[in-house]
Formats: C-alpha cells, sequence, structure tokens
C-alpha cells in the first residue's frame, strides 16, 4: 500500500511551522504537576534504604509521627494487603522468573534507594523533616552488584529465587528459517573477530523530576502524574490496586522530559494514591533530584559478547551475540523486553545470511532498569557498527567501504532481513553520500594522515556509524507475538465544533515532541482548516478516553496516522449532507482544500458551514445522525525502518587523553517530513544523548551498591560548553506502512550518534595500536589504552574491556587474536 | 518568621518567611510563581534562575530573606506592555524548547549573558549557558537563538530590559 500518493498537495504538511506550544512554555505559564495546589493537599517525603540488599529488621515512626505536621507515617507493613505488586507488562518468556515488586518494601530491600516508610504532612518540608525521624534497622545481605558475577549467581539478589538469571530468550536465523546456521558460518569464516562491549548503565535525567499528585475527592479518583504513559498507567494502576478502571482518571500535565524514563508504573505513583484514599485529601510527591537519579529506573547496562564471521574480501557471513542484560532489583513495566527490542537490530542494514541472538536477563541488588531512549536498538547498533570497523580495521579497508560492501542497496527493498523483518524502504546510498559530501570526508582523512605522519600529539579520530531501527511500535501482531502486554495501535478523534474550529484528541502522550503542532498541521491540511483553528487534546484519561502514549518513536507513525484517519472520516460523513444541502448527489461532492463542491459546477459549501448545519441538524438527510466527528484507531501492519549515516570528527589530545569533538555530520531518513524544525530538534536532542553515552555519562556505584553518581555534580549530563553544533540533512524515502510516509524519529539520534563518536575515538588511535576504549570515553581511560595497550581503556575494577574468550567457546582464527 | 519585602515581577510582596526558606521555594509556594521550577538539590540545572536587581540568580541558591528589600525578575514578568522579551521571542522561532522545563531558567541566564555581552561569540555564549542542563535541545538551537536574539535586537533593545519587568 503505498498511500503516500494520494495525500493531498497541502500546505502545512512539510513546513517548518514555530510551535504553538511554546507561548505558555516561554511565559512560565506552565502546568507542571508539582505546579498544582489543592485546597488541603498534603505532601509526602519518602524514607529510602540506604542499603542495597537488607532485611528491615524493624521501623520505629513513633517520633515522625509526633513531628509538627505529620498527618500520618506508613510503612511497608501498613499496606501490605493493600499495595499489590508494581506491574511487568512484558514477560519475555513463560518461565521467567521474577520477585514480586512491592511500592513499599515490606520486610527486605533489594536496591539502595527503595521505599521503606512514607511520610504524610501539611508541607513538602514537614514530611521531610519528619523523614528525617523514621528510625529503620536493617540487617545487610550480600549484594549482588557486579553483572557478570550475579550471572554466575555467585550471590543471590533474591534469596528466594534460587538464581538469578530471570529469563533466557534467544532468536537463530537456522531456526526460525530466515538464514543460515551460525555454526557453519562461524565454522566457515575466512575472517572471525570477537568482541566483548560494555553498555554502561546510564540514567535517563529528564528534567523536572517525576511529581505526582492525587486528588481523591471525587466520583473518580484524579491522578496528575509526570508520565510519558497516562493510559496505561490507569489501567496498571486499576489492575495492582484492585480499582475499577472506571473510577481512575490520569491526567499528564505539562511533562518536562521523559525519554522511556516516564515510561514505567511506578512505587511513588501507587504510595501517593495510598496515601490520598486513606487521608481523603489531595496528597502530593515530588521527588528530589537525587531521588530521580537513584531510584527512577536506569537504562542500557549490558555485556555484549560478539562474533562475526566475514570472508577475507570483508563480505560478512554471520553474527552471533550474546548478552547479559541486567535488570537491577525488579523487573518494570518493560524491562524484560528492553533487550528483545535490540534483538532483531543487530543485523543493522546489512544482509549477512546467519544470525544467532541469545540473551540472559539478570537480576542484581539495583535500581531497575527499563526503556531509556533507542531501549534495546542503541545497544544493538553500537555492537554491529564497533563491529563493521573491527572488520574493516582488520582488512585495512576504509569502514564506509566495507558497510556499502555488506548493506542493502536501495534497489533491493523491500528487503526481508536474517531476522524476518521485513525493511520497506530505504536508500543508505544516498543518505551515506550526501553525509560524507557534507562532512568533507576526504579532506579529513587527508588530515588525519598528515597529523599522524608528523606524530602530532593531537590525533585527529573519524567516526562513521550508518543505522537503521525499527520503531513505531506498531504492530499489534507482531508486540503479542513477542508476548508484549498491549497492542500497538494508536487513536484519535477528531470533533468539528459548530463555529467552525477543531479539536483532535489524541491518545498520544507528549512531552516536548510537539505534538499539538504537529497535529494541527496534519489535520488542517486534511480537512482543510487553518492552522490556528484546531487544538490538539491530550493526556486526560477522561478526554482522550483511548490511547497507548508516547514511546519508541511511535507518536508520529502510528498516532499521527489515526489523526489522517479521523479526519477522512469526518470527510466522509460529511459528504452525503453536502449532497444533500447542495442537492446534489453523493457521488458528485468533491473535497478539495475544506470545500465540498459539485463537480462541475461552482456550488459549494466550506467544512465549517457543513459543521454547523450538522450541528443544528434542521436539515440533514433522513436517517443521518448529526455531528460530524468521528473517531479512528490505526494500527499498522509493520514497523517503520528510519535509517541514516552519521560521521564524527574528533581531536583526541595524545598526551592529556581528552576528546574535542571538531563536526557532526548527521543525515537521517526519516520518510516524509511532517515539521522539519520538530524533526531537527529531536535529532539534535538524540545526538546529544548518544554522545554522552559515549563520552561522559555512566551510572557509578561504590562496592556497597550506592549510587555514587546521585547528583548533577557526579552524573556528567552535558551542557553547552560541551557540545558543538551540528550539520544535519535529510533524505526521504517514505514509509510505506502509513499514509503519512512518515518514520519515527525520537530515537534515532541517540542509535547513531553513540558508536560513531566511540569508532572516532578508537580511530584517533589506532597508530598506537588500540583497538577498543570502554564508554563513556574518559580522558583517562584514552590515555591509558594509549599508554598501556592491553587495557583497553577499562578501569581495572571493570573487568578488562578486552576479552578473552574460552578457546572451546569460539576459536578466535584472525591473526593474532583481537587485533 | 522573618518578615520580608520584595518586589516580584514588578508588584511589592510582604510575607513572613522561615529563615531557612530557599528564594526558589518562596516564589512557588507563597507567591505561587510557579513559571520558576525546580530541576535539582545541588545547584547545577539552573532551572530556577531569576534575576535579582537585574543579574541572574539561582534561586534555589539564595534565601528568600536575602532578598529582602531586592527586586526580583522571573519568567513571568520578562515580557513588558504584552510584548515578548527578544530572547523570549527567539527561542520560540529558533525551536530553542521541546519540553519548556529548562526554558525559564535558560531564558533568563540568555538575557544576563546578552546584557553583559551584547555580541557574543558562539563559544561564550555556550560557556555563558553552562551551567543551565538542557535534555533535550541538545543546545544547538538554544545557541542559535541566543545568536539571533543578539544579532536581531541589537545591544539596545536587550540591555533596556535589564532589571525585568515594570
Ligand atoms: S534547581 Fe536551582 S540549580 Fe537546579
Ligand atoms: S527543553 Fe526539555 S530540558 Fe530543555
Amino acid at each position: 500500500m503505498t498511500v503516500t500518493e494520494d495525500r493531498p498537495a497541502g500546505k502545512e504538511i512539510g513546513s517548518p511551522r514555530k510551535r504553538k506550544e511554546d507561548q505558555r512554555l516561554i511565559t512560565g505559564r506552565t502546568k507542571f504537576t508539582d505546579n498544582i495546589q489543592l485546597p488541603g493537599m498534603l505532601h509526602l517525603a519518602m524514607v529510602r534504604s540506604p542499603f542495597a540488599h537488607a532485611t528491615i529488621t524493624n521501623i520505629d515512626t513513633a517520633e515522625a509521627k509526633a513531628a509538627p505536621n505529620v498527618v500520618m507515617v506508613l510503612t511497608g507493613a501498613d499496606v501490605a494487603d493493600e499495595q499489590g505488586a508494581l506491574p511487568c507488562a512484558w514477560p519475555i518468556s513463560e518461565d521467567q522468573k521474577a520477585q514480586p515488586h512491592p511500592s513499599i518494601a515490606v520486610d527486605r530491600v533489594a536496591f539502595a534507594g527503595e521505599i521503606v516508610a512514607v511520610v504524610v504532612a501539611r508541607s513538602a518540608a514537614a514530611a521531610r523533616d519528619a523523614a528525617e525521624l523514621v528510625d529503620v534497622d536493617y540487617d545487610e545481605l550480600p549484594a549482588a552488584l557486579d553483572l557478570k558475577e550475579a550471572a554466575e549467581d555467585t550471590v543471590l539478589a533474591h534469596p528466594d529465587l534460587g538464581t538469578n538469571k530471570s529469563a533466557f530468550w534467544q532468536f537463530d536465523s537456522a531456526g526460525a528459517g530466515t538464514g543460515s546456521a551460525i555454526d557453519d558460518a562461524i565454522r566457515d569464516a575466512e575472517i572471525l573477530i570477537e568482541r566483548e562491549y560494555r553498555q554502561q548503565r546510564l540514567i535517563p535525567a529528564f528534567m523536572e523530576p517525576r511529581s505526582f499528585a492525587v486528588d481523591p475527592t471525587g466520583e473518580q479518583i484524579t491522578m496528575w502524574s509526570a508520565t510519558q504513559v497516562p493510559h496505561i498507567l490507569k489501567l496498571m494502576l486499576a489492575l495492582t490496586l484492585g480499582i475499577p478502571e472506571s473510577k481512575l482518571r490520569v491526567i499528564a500535565p505539562d511533562v518536562g522530559g521523559g525519554f522511556g524514563g516516564k515510561l514505567q508504573v511506578t512505587p511513588e505513583e501507587v504510595i501517593t494514591l495510598l496515601a490520598a484514599r486513606r487521608t481523603g485529601k489531595p496528597c502530593k510527591y515530588t521527588e528530589t533530584r537525587s531521588e530521580s537519579l537513584m531510584a527512577a529506573h536506569h537504562g542500557r547496562d549490558q555485556w555484549q559478547k560478539l562474533t562475526l564471521a566475514a570472508k577475507a574480501d570483508g563480505t560478512v557471513t554471520g553474527l552471533k551475540v550474546d548478552l547479559i542484560a541486567n535488570m537491577g532489583a525488579y523487573l518494570g513495566l518493560v524491562t524484560p523486553g528492553v533487550p528483545i527490542l535490540g534483538a532483531f537490530m543487530f543485523n543493522g542494514i546489512y544482509k549477512f545470511p546467519a544470525y544467532q541472538f541469545n540473551c540472559t536477563n539478570v537480576f542484581t541488588n539495583m535500581t531497575w532498569t527499563d526503556a531509556y531512549r533507542g531501549a534495546g536498538r542503541p545497544e544493538a547498533t553500537y555492537a554491529i557498527e564497533r563491529m563493521m570497523d573491527q572488520l574493516a580495521l582488520e582488512l585495512d579497508m576504509d569502514p564506509v567501504e566495507i558497510r556499502e560492501k555488506n548493506w542493502i542497496k536501495h534497489e533491493e527493498f523491500p528487503f526481508t532481513t536474517v531476522c524476518g523483518l521485513e525493511y520497506d524502504s530505504g536508500n543508505y546510498e544516498a543518505a551515506t553520500a550526501r553525509a560524507k559530501e557534507m562532512f568533507g570526508y576526504d579532506e579529513l582523512r587527508a588530515e588525519q594522515k598528515r597529523r599522524r605522519e608528523s606524530n602530532d600529539p593531537v590525533q585527529l579520530g573519524i567516526g562513521v556509524s550508518t543505522f537503521t531501527e525499527m520503531c513505531g511500535l506498531a504492530p499489534s501482531r507482531v508486540l503479542g507475538s513477542l508476548n508484549y502486554g498491549a497492542g500497538g495501535w494508536e487513536h484519535a478523534s477528531v470533533r468539528m465544533l459548530p463555529s467552525g474550529k477543531v479539536e483532535v484528541v489524541t491518545g498520544t502522550s507528549p512531552h516536548g515532541q510537539g505534538h499539538v503542532t504537529a497535529w494541527s498541521q496534519i489535520a488542517a491540511d486534511r480537512l482543510g482548516v487553518p492552522f490556528e483553528d484546531i487544538e490538539v487534546l491530550h493526556g486526560d484519561t477522561q478526554v482522550s478516553h483511548k490511547g497507548l502514549d508516547t514511546y519508541g518513536s511511535r507518536s508520529l507513525v502510528v498516532g499521527g496516522s489515526a489523526v489522517v484517519a479521523a479526519a477522512d472520516k469526518v470527510i466522509e460523513r460529511a459528504k452525503p449532507i453536502a449532497a444533500h444541502l447542495l442537492e446534489a448527489s453523493v457521488n458528485d461532492i468533491e473535497f478539495k482544500d475544506g470545500r465540498f463542491s459539485v463537480a462541475g459546477t461552482d456550488k459549494g459549501m466550506a467544512i465549517g458551514e457543513l459543521a454547523l448545519a450538522s450541528f443544528s441538524a434542521h436539515n440533514l438527510p433522513d436517517g443521518v445522525e448529526p455531528g460530524l466527528d468521528a473517531d479512528a484507531t490505526f494500527d499498522p501492519a509493520n514497523f517503520s525502518f528510519p535509517h541514516g549515516t552519521h560521521l564524527c570528527a574528533l581531536e583526541v589530545d595524545t598526551e592529556t587523553g581528552g576528546v574535542k569533538m571538531r563536526k557532526y555530520v548527521a543525515v537521517d531518513d526519516v520518510g516524509n517530513i511532517v515539521n522539519p524544525l520538530l524533526v531537527e530538534g529531536q535529532v539534535h536532542g538524540g545526538l546529544v544523548q548518544g554522545i554522552a553515552q559515549a563520552l561522559w555519562e555512566e551510572a557509578v556505584h561504590d562496592s556497597s551498591g550506592t549510587l555514587v553518581s546521585a547528583s548533577f555534580v557526579d552524573y556528567l549530563v552535558p551542557t553547552a560548553a560541551d557540545t558543538i553544533s551540528f550539520d544535519t540533512d535529510r533524505t526521504v524515502t517514505p514509509s510505506t506502512s502509513n499514509p503519512l510516509g512518515t518514520k519515527g524519529v525520537g530515537e534515532a539520534g541517540t542509535i547513531a550518534s553513540t558508536p560513531c563518536v566511540v569508532n572516532a575515538v578508537v580511530d584517533a588511535l589506532k597508530p598506537f595500536g588500540v583497538i577498543d576504549v570502554q564508554m563513556p570515553c574518559t580522558p583517562e581511560r584514552i590515555w591509558k589504552a594509549i599508554h598501556d595497550r592491553g587495557a583497553g581503556g577499562a578501569d581495572p575494577t571493570e573487568g578488562e574491556a578486552m576479552p578473552h574468550f574460552d578457546e572451546k567457546d569460539v576459536a578466535d582464527r584472525s591473526e593474532g587474536g583481537a587485533q | 518568621m522573618t518578615r520580608i519585602n520584595v518586589k516580584v515581577d514588578g508588584a511589592m510582596c510582604s510575607d513572613d518567611v522561615e529563615p531557612r526558606t530557599l528564594l526558589v521555594h518562596y516564589l512557588r509556594e507563597q507567591l505561587g510563581k510557579t513559571g520558576t521550577v525546580i530541576g535539582c538539590d545541588t545547584s547545577n540545572c539552573g532551572a530556577c534562575t531569576v534575576h535579582l536587581d537585574g543579574r541572574s540568580v539561582k534561586s534555589c541558591n539564595v534565601l528568600a530573606v536575602q532578598a529582602d528589600g531586592h527586586e526580583v525578575t522571573t519568567i513571568e514578568g520578562l515580557a513588558t506592555n504584552g510584548e515578548l522579551h527578544p530572547v523570549q521571542k527567539a527561542f520560540h522561532e529558533c525551536h530553542a524548547l521541546q519540553c519548556g522545563f529548562c526554558t525559564p531558567g535558560m531564558i533568563m541566564q540568555s538575557v544576563d549573558l546578552l546584557n553583559e555581552n551584547s555580541d557574543p561569540s558562539e563559544e561564550e555564549i555556550r560557556t555563558g549557558l553552562e551551567g543551565n542542563l538542557c535534555r533535550c535541545t541538545g543546545y544547538h538551537n538554544i545557541v542559535k537563538a541566543v545568536q539571533q536574539a543578539a544579532d536581531g535586537a541589537g545591544s539596545a533593545a536587550v540591555a533596556s530590559t535589564s532589571g525585568g519587568a515594570s
């Protein structure tokens, strides 16, 4: 279905409209959850465990209860019967093991930061003061902190489970019938490259700390939440607490960023609701930044063992992936599924015949992990893009050339990959050519050569990464086949108001992306009404009663398409009325630019006039209901597959290990564009998050499992001074799986930039024989890599970055092993 | 409790505050100036930036009592007579905000930066905004917005708004 061709040539879609959302945000007229203040509102403060693993032997709340303005103190024992267990919506295997996750720990804590008691008081300050007075006795238990050790069950994160292994999941191309056997590819390989990469633990670090307010004083309990997923939250709260779903209303007001970090059903939400229900008063909890960094879910945290088989000419013949993924202490909403989202992406844009993916999900006594921008796909892209560079190095080929040799050519689309996904469209040649041209690839290579020859203490590194991702989550059937708990459709309504204005209701839940502007553009073109006359409503389950919210670069692809479908239904509903009023046959009614006209005549009516006529209902054809409003859901048959080529040049000071970025070019193909301004914004933000993984960010714990990087002093979210301006451009191959022809863009920048930057760092160090630097590539690690090649830049405490695989496991036949 | 008198966004306010109350809490909780937001507890994020007597401060790093007898301008008082400040306009035009959470602080800091240096280089802009974190925009468009405000408004227009609302 190439529905893109019948898209009316609109003036709005494709135009760089400035955002409607901005006016309030630039003048401080905002509605972030923490801004909400209701009469009689009470405030919560949490008491959190300082230990990663301990039994709770006693909690003394007497002093806290007696403190000024304290209304109530709750412990796990107080709510044990009503708090239920927090939900995991994505069990990846039938025999998946999991420890029930209480909102307030009852007798044991499993990570540092877990809530053990809650103080409810008349002010936030009083609640915090009293929280200090809660006296908790712990018996410390051995904690499972190192991922590899945890995978060996050396120390158990949850002794009752008897193992740290939550689940094992495999994809095998021979077994699935989508490719050949990996063992054969490895056996017959002319080149075999083995590497092990660390995906460090990251923290989403959205700027708005999470905040939740609950008003229990209506027929429906109302919750305001800094969430990406109000609809999912509503359902999950109902299921967790046994409240009828119809008695709950969830509102996501202004939400200050999410990046997957607010795709969760949190202990704090459940607790705020319980407190409001018990006190009968509105309650609010707003976390501090330290709490946010410590206890809001983390992302990534994997070890990736990779074996790439290739022919001597550089043709890749197979890839084997062995992952250990750190779940942390509990399984959050989609925790187990995050590595699985990467399973289909390790082959990237390439067409090798054999592939096997093995993943073991492992519990540790750390904050649980879950979705973070890209969720599984950045990890996969990193692995394959680093491996392609290693192959180029091995064969002394240009890294772009080796990619070209292996990628799917534009004339080969649609292409079914070794994972069984059908990539519908793309043009890797075009994106790469454009990127090289913008970058000045040959000139920079020449400069690199000069610096190498003159032993310049400042070396130039050039990094490349090509990527694709499956996004626009999406096909409900596919998600079902992966055991995901929900579908992937999206809903929209278009309400034609009698005054001619239009309300568009969407089930997506924006938190910075600009849906209000983009959806207005879509509806304006489709209905032929002015952009300004459209109001987009979202994020309140009473207004937008159905939806699956915003994550996985799905909103435009799925939710925007639902707007198209609903608008088209409005037009279909209006046609018989127009025919009736214009005294013509329905078959003669044409709709264009907001006007219904009778073919071959100058008779016509504007859509606004029809809205009024159908509202007043004075003269409708027999059997036609008043109103033009329409609802639609959209469920695409396939994912969308954006792609792109990124190039980065950076200078590495070999004397200090310092890195200075010189130039970054990103050419992305995200299909048709609704608003280039918004697309660029998404790319810029994504780039910096991905670059930050490569160079700066890491959640660091001490040996007892306390998060050391629990403030912005230590967790290095980049500043304006750390970053540069980017050169971005686009190529366009429309997606064929949605009527807009769009592909997702929210995660693209993050996915592509991490390997691009690390490839550049390692490229700069090529003269020193360095083949890997562990992320984040800090000056210290780079310096160490230069001065002690074997160390690969890893901290000694974190194991060697370069693996020494078990000989019988996989034999490394490449000359000199991991060169 | 200590009585303080502060001019906030052009209006005289007289309130009793606990000596430990932070300016940002006073603004948000007592005055309802929720346009100024809190993003951290270590004075790193800059989301709470306001002007104190025309110079930018992180209002989580100032006690309310320290503002006694002084003039505070928040994001809510930056536009004058319904006219957006050139920096506000530039943020809108350059798509320099996404979720908008860092925006109040980012704008207040940018205004201060331009008051100090009406023709900053890209590097000076980046250094000048180092104390303000944004997780959404990657800073690219924020830098552009400050450049545009500097070019478009010229030093005179920008400087004339120092001291905030009247
Ligand atoms: S809240 Fe003031 S600097 Fe973060
Ligand atoms: S716009 Fe979201 S943090 Fe800056």
